[in-house]
């Protein structure tokens, strides 16, 4: 059954908020992808993925997303965190107006 | 209009007081996100895929300009000052803060509004077409028995854990506005031969990842029946209903499994033993809810000033054409105000539209607005000779669109800009189709055509029933829409044909085009719908012109 492991980041929405944030190697919940911690080795990711999930107080449905390096850190793989990264493409909400992020 | 009772209105607050405690043992950690889950739920509350979607009932899409504006409010203070009306006469509210839930749902019951079973395995709301007391083609107002149905089905305790979700869907006019085919229920006014009305029960319709035409299980249901023949369908769904498997947990499966003699013994069955149960004391209910509902002192009044705004102003022609419907009042006009203006969201209205629709119904409309399956919002009574000065208004506020029922009036899903179950976008495809064809100038010549879009198989975007359905999925890794064609939601409802690979995001606009312009070369007149012509010439000419000769071929 074991496919081989690809780099994931730990991702999960703010309980009080519900928008989206990623696990920086710090422990801290950003809402930038490129602030994520790439998780490369697949024990350390299911360790990281269980730290996230006793932050109760903190977020929501914590998972592991695809990720692959890139120029200024973690960037997504699929078009679904894609947008997640962003917010809604029909209107300026969300992330993109939320964010002052250098690289929108 | 309805207006709750002492009870409707304790009941409801007694929900948000218990809902704010369960909000504030969630933030407080008393309560897990699995234990608070179903808890919000409950209360239309999801959490989306950039934020919490709020999922508020419009019972049987009616509305008063107090809830309207209320609507407005709660878009300005709690929300980025919009809503999304879909096509269950919801309005969504995309991206409230937990903390503020409790109090938007305080409001909502300001205006005798909820959230409750918007969600979850229940009844949810009782959808009814949305010209219900207005057209002129309609037996009887179905709304007074939808209400009965909200008040029967709201909390009641056998039907909060039902296999799967359950829609129930009403009309009173023959031409079926409320897609009654497509729903778990659905249930359709019709006349005996002694000129009695009552209903035809429609059972196991709906889309989804198996989308089934339901199947009348009663021709003509009497209509002091109803409440005590539609929980015998509830519960016998609710004992047959295949628990183990979510997919196949709808009733459409169970009466597919069953079968329609089975199954239609059974509910007669456990109705005789009803029956007797319901003494009488819905019937003096019905006769209160029927009164809320007495149609509007209509007014007497010359109509010369439409004929002549009608002769002199194209745009108001245009508008008059297209976006008014028969009203059994010949003075008056059904107007349904598109929210699908080119290139924007279907089904979204700002806090200043809503309260503009607000002021427009009080001021020409008895007060008096729906919501259609279609996204759309309507007037569903206007004196011909208010229409000029409606008109004006709706054009300064960007709400004269001139295109109901035509390319660019879409029904779009959430898809992947909001729902987390999406597997691709919906709204953009919805937004360039409409500017593409607005661009070329094609739309009226069309004519009537409905495009229904969804991001995933859910098919909340009633994509199974356009004439032209567009389905989003995800192939390796890319979005892809798939086509269908010959879907129909009307009394003749079908469900519409695949008609072969699926195309990506930057080729469907322009397989639409192909499409369309194969349908005006074809068609025998003017006058021949698409639907019409696809009906005529099949499937074939469409395929040659979306895939070419040989790719029709491969196709096929
Ligand atoms: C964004 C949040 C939404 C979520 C999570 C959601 C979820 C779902 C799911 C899971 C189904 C399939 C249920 C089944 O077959 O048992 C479904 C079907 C459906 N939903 Fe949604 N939906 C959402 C928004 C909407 C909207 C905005 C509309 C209206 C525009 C809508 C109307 C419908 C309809 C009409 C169906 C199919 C009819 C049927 O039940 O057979 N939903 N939805
Ligand atoms: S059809 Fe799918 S993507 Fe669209 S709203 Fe329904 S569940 Fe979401």
């Amino acid at each position: 059954m074991s496919r081989r492991f690809t780099p994931k980041v730990v991702t999960a929405n703010r309980l009080r908020e519900g928008d989206v944030v990623y696990l920086a190697a710090d422990d801290r919940w950003t809402p930038h992808h490129h602030e994520a911690e790439l998780i490369e080795d697949e024990a350390h990711a299911q360790l990281r993925l269980l730290h996230a999930a006793s932050q109760r107080l903190e977020v929501v449905g914590a998972y592991l997303a695809d990720a692959k390096a890139g120029a200024n850190g973690p960037e997504p793989t699929h078009f679904r965190e894609a947008f997640r990264t962003r917010g809604p493409s029909n209107y300026f909400h969300g992330k993109q107006a939320d964010l002052t992020s250098p690289r929108a | 209009m309805y207006s709750y009772s002492d009870f409707d209105e304790a009941f409801v607050r007694a929900r948000v007081a218990q809902f704010t405690h369960q909000v504030e043992r969630r933030l407080d950690g008393s309560l897990t996100e699995d234990e608070f889950r179903p808890l919000r739920l409950m209360n239309g509350l999801y959490l989306q895929l950039h934020a919490y979607m709020l999922r508020v009932a419009i019972p049987y899409g009616t509305l008063s300009p107090r809830q309207m504006r209320q609507l407005a409010y709660i878009a300005d203070t709690w929300d980025k000052g919009y809503g999304h009306f879909t096509t269950r006469q919801n309005i969504q509210f995309n991206w409230p803060k937990l903390p503020d839930v409790p109090a938007i749902l305080s409001a909502l019951a300001d205006v005798e509004m909820h959230a409750i079973q918007t969600s979850g395995n229940t009844v949810r709301n009782v959808t009814a077409d949305h010209f219900a007391g207005a057209a002129a083609d309609e037996i009887e107002d179905p709304r007074p028995y939808a209400e009965l149905l909200r008040q029967w089905s709201t909390d009641h305790p056998e039907f909060q854990f039902l296999p799967r979700k359950f829609k129930i869907a009403i009309t009173g006019a023959p031409h079926d506005r409320a897609v009654t085919k497509a729903h778990d229920i659905g249930l359709r006014m019709v006349k005996n031969a002694a000129g009695e009305t009552g209903f035809e029960v429609i059972v196991g319709g709906g889309l989804g990842r198996t989308p089934m035409i339901g199947m009348t299980v009663r021709d003509f249901l009497p209509v002091e029946d109803l409440l005590p023949y539609v929980e015998a369908v509830l519960s016998v769904y609710n004992t047959l209903g295949r628990r183990d498997n979510k997919y196949k947990a709808r009733i459409k499966i169970t009466l597919h499994e069953t079968g329609k003699e089975e199954i239609t013994r059974l509910v007669e069955e456990r109705f005789a033993e009803l029956r007797p149960l319901f003494g009488g004391n819905d019937q003096k209910l019905l006769a209160d809810i029927r009164e809320a509902f007495a149609p509007p002192a209509f007014g007497n009044a010359p109509t010369d000033a439409f004929d002549a705004f009608y002769k002199a102003d194209p745009a108001f022609r245009a508008w008059a054409d297209t976006n008014l419907a028969a009203h059994r009042n010949d003075q008056y006009a059904i107007v349904t105000i598109s929210t699908k203006a080119h290139g924007a969201t279907p089904g979204d209205a700002t806090s200043d539209q809503m309260r503009l629709i607000a002021d427009l119904a009080e001021a020409h409309g008895h007060g008096d607005i729906r919501i259609s399956h279609e996204q759309n919002v309507i007037l569903p009574h206007v004196h011909k000779s208010d229409l000029p000065a409606i008109h004006a208004q709706l054009l300064k506020a960007g709400l004269a669109t001139a295109n109901v029922g035509l390319v660019s009036d879409i029904i779009a899903c959430p898809g992947m800009d909001y729902c987390a179950l999406a597997t691709a976008r919906s709204i953009p495809i919805a937004q360039e189709i409409a500017t593409h064809f607005d661009a070329v100038k094609l739309e009226h010549e069309i004519g009537p055509l409905k495009i229904k879009i969804s991001g995933c198989i859910n098919a909340c975007g009633h994509h199974h029933v356009g004439h032209i359905g567009i389905l989003g999925l995800d192939r390796a890794g890319v979005e892809n829409y798939q086509i269908t064609l010959g879907g129909d939601g009307s009394e003749d409802a079908v469900i519409g044909e695949k008609t072969g690979p699926g195309f990506a995001y930057d080729e469907i606009v322009p397989a639409i085009d192909r499409i369309l312009r194969a349908y005006l070369d074809l068609r025998a007149s003017p006058e021949e719908t698409f639907l019409m012509a696809y009906r005529r010439v099949g499937m074939e000419p469409f395929k040659t012109a979306l895939y070419g000769a040989e790719g029709s071929r491969n196709a096929a």
